[in-house]
């Protein structure tokens, strides 16, 4: 269960190789990549960077993905999150999940990614014409968190 | 009891620091009792750490809610919803 925090970018056709390797038993493979977007809110942003909370971050990431394996029938699961400075078109995440058949690994692939946005202690701040500005969390993102409705820790933290 | 405290995000900037060790009198038992110890700085800590802000607290790099109890050389963070992915 790999989980990386770093400054350098990724690549991905690499990094899903690695994760398949030595598992002849990956039938599907389900990738995410978020990216910097040059707009947010209504403003250009010609900048971004990211705060996170060095310790807690890789324990947060740790949960989310040994709780996806808990849920469902995946192989394996790997999730890279971007930190410092970075420019619109910029990968920031990538989180890619294997199992032996597709449906398992979609559903894995989109629960870590919900999880992260809401449960990860990363924070965005933008570089607009306006100055520089932290990114508000978005209700859709607990919105997102809500459909996979479990009974557990995390949602005591919501407001 | 002492312990660390943590800031992140725009709770470290409206607050100007990032980290700090204190020692905390006697009646401070869990994390909703630190943010009201340190409330009671006023100026920006009152107003930052207030109650009703939307505020995220984590004790010893897990995510909890007011009332988990603290220990001695525990550490405490404030900090803003989390932006990533």
């Amino acid at each position: 269960m790999p989980i990386r925090v770093q400054t350098e970018d990724f690549d991905v056709s690499h990094e899903v190789a690695a994760l398949r390797r030595h598992n002849p038993q990956v039938g599907a493979v389900v990738t995410f990549i978020g990216t910097v977007r040059d707009i947010n809110e209504g403003s250009s942003v010609a900048e971004m960077e990211l705060e996170h909370y060095p310790g807690m971050t890789e324990k947060a990431l740790e949960d989310i993905v040994e709780r996806a394996k808990a849920r469902w029938d995946i192989d394996d699961a790997l999730v890279i999150h971007r930190v410092g400075p970075l420019l619109p078109k910029d990968q920031i995440v990538l989180v890619a999940v294997t199992s032996a058949h597709r449906g398992e690994a979609f559903d894995a692939c989109e629960f870590i990614i919900d999880y992260l946005k809401t449960q990860a202690p990363f924070w965005k701040k933008e570089q607009t014409p306006q100055g520089a500005r932290w990114v508000d969390a978005r209700v859709t993102d607990d919105d997102a968190l809500a459909k996979w409705d479990t009974p557990d820790g995390f949602s005591k933290t919501r407001e | 009891m002492n312990i660390e405290l943590r800031f992140f995000a725009s709770v470290r900037e409206a607050l100007g620091v990032s980290q700090e060790k204190v020692a905390l009198p006697p009646h401070v038992a869990t994390v909703g009792d630190v943010r009201a110890f340190l409330r009671e700085r006023g100026g920006k800590w009152a107003e930052v750490l207030a109650e009703g802000k939307s505020l995220r607290m984590a004790y010893d790099h897990q995510m909890t809610d007011a009332s988990t109890p603290i220990r001695e050389g525990g550490e405490v963070a404030f900090f803003p919803p989390v932006t990533g992915g």
